[in-house]
């Protein structure tokens, strides 16, 4: 198993389109930003195909400190959360999408 | 925000750049993170997030409706774990959002 970084993911850019290796770089950055930026405003980014970032208010609940069984208020705090599409799912099984299991959840 | 509001905003941010470059440059990032995936490769993105693949055992379910036992084959699913910094930044955010609502109301 490899991991696919930033850099991986610059290279396909460059070769892709005929920016330079420096602006790809760059490009990958906003796209990045830009989600960062809109889920801290609390708002969803749907990207079809692959999935659905959105933010989840959790609230305070009481927790424990698994080494030394102490009970602490875990606070309310925002989380994030991806949903994978259908297609990325299928994708990651190796199987064509299935139009029929699909529904009408895609998004 | 979609997909296409983000192409949009890149497009208004990079004037020097053609809309229809930008457009695929998305499109790659995605299929690119997608393809990794299918693969079982793990897309690691510093301080944004992690994007791995998860292997679901085969099980026994049940069909909510009908109640009937289905067998499910093993499976694997696409896991996203948002870094340290994003998942901060999102929480930060959301605390300030709260405590400034609260007092408006006031």
């Amino acid at each position: 198993m490899t991991t696919v970084t930033r850099a991986t993911l610059s290279e396909h850019i460059y070769s892709q389109v005929g920016l330079s290796r420096h602006e790809s770089a760059e490009l990958l950055e906003s796209v990045l930003e830009r989600i960062a930026v809109t889920l801290e405003r609390g708002e969803t980014v749907k990207l079809s195909g692959f999935g659905t970032f959105s933010v989840r208010q959790k609230g305070r609940r009481m927790g424990r400190n698994p080494k030394t069984g102490i009970e602490v208020p875990i606070l309310p705090r925002t989380v994030l959360i991806f949903r994978p599409s259908q297609i990325l799912k299928a994708q990651v099984n190796g199987e064509a999408l299935d139009l029929e299991a699909m529904g009408d959840s895609e998004d | 925000m979609t997909k296409s509001e983000l192409v949009a905003e890149l497009v208004a941010a990079n004037p020097h750049l053609l809309a229809r470059d930008i457009e695929r440059i998305v499109q790659t990032i995605f299929d690119e993170i997608g393809e990794a995936l299918s693969r079982g490769d793990r897309v690691e993105l510093r301080g944004f997030g992690a994007f791995v693949v998860k292997k679901r055992e085969a099980r026994t379910g049940r069909n909510p409706r009908t109640g009937d036992s289905v067998e499910v084959d093993e499976k694997t699913v696409p896991f996203f774990k948002a870094g340290k910094e994003l998942r901060e930044r999102v929480n930060k955010n959301a605390t300030r959002r709260r405590r400034s609502e609260k007092l408006a109301a006031t």
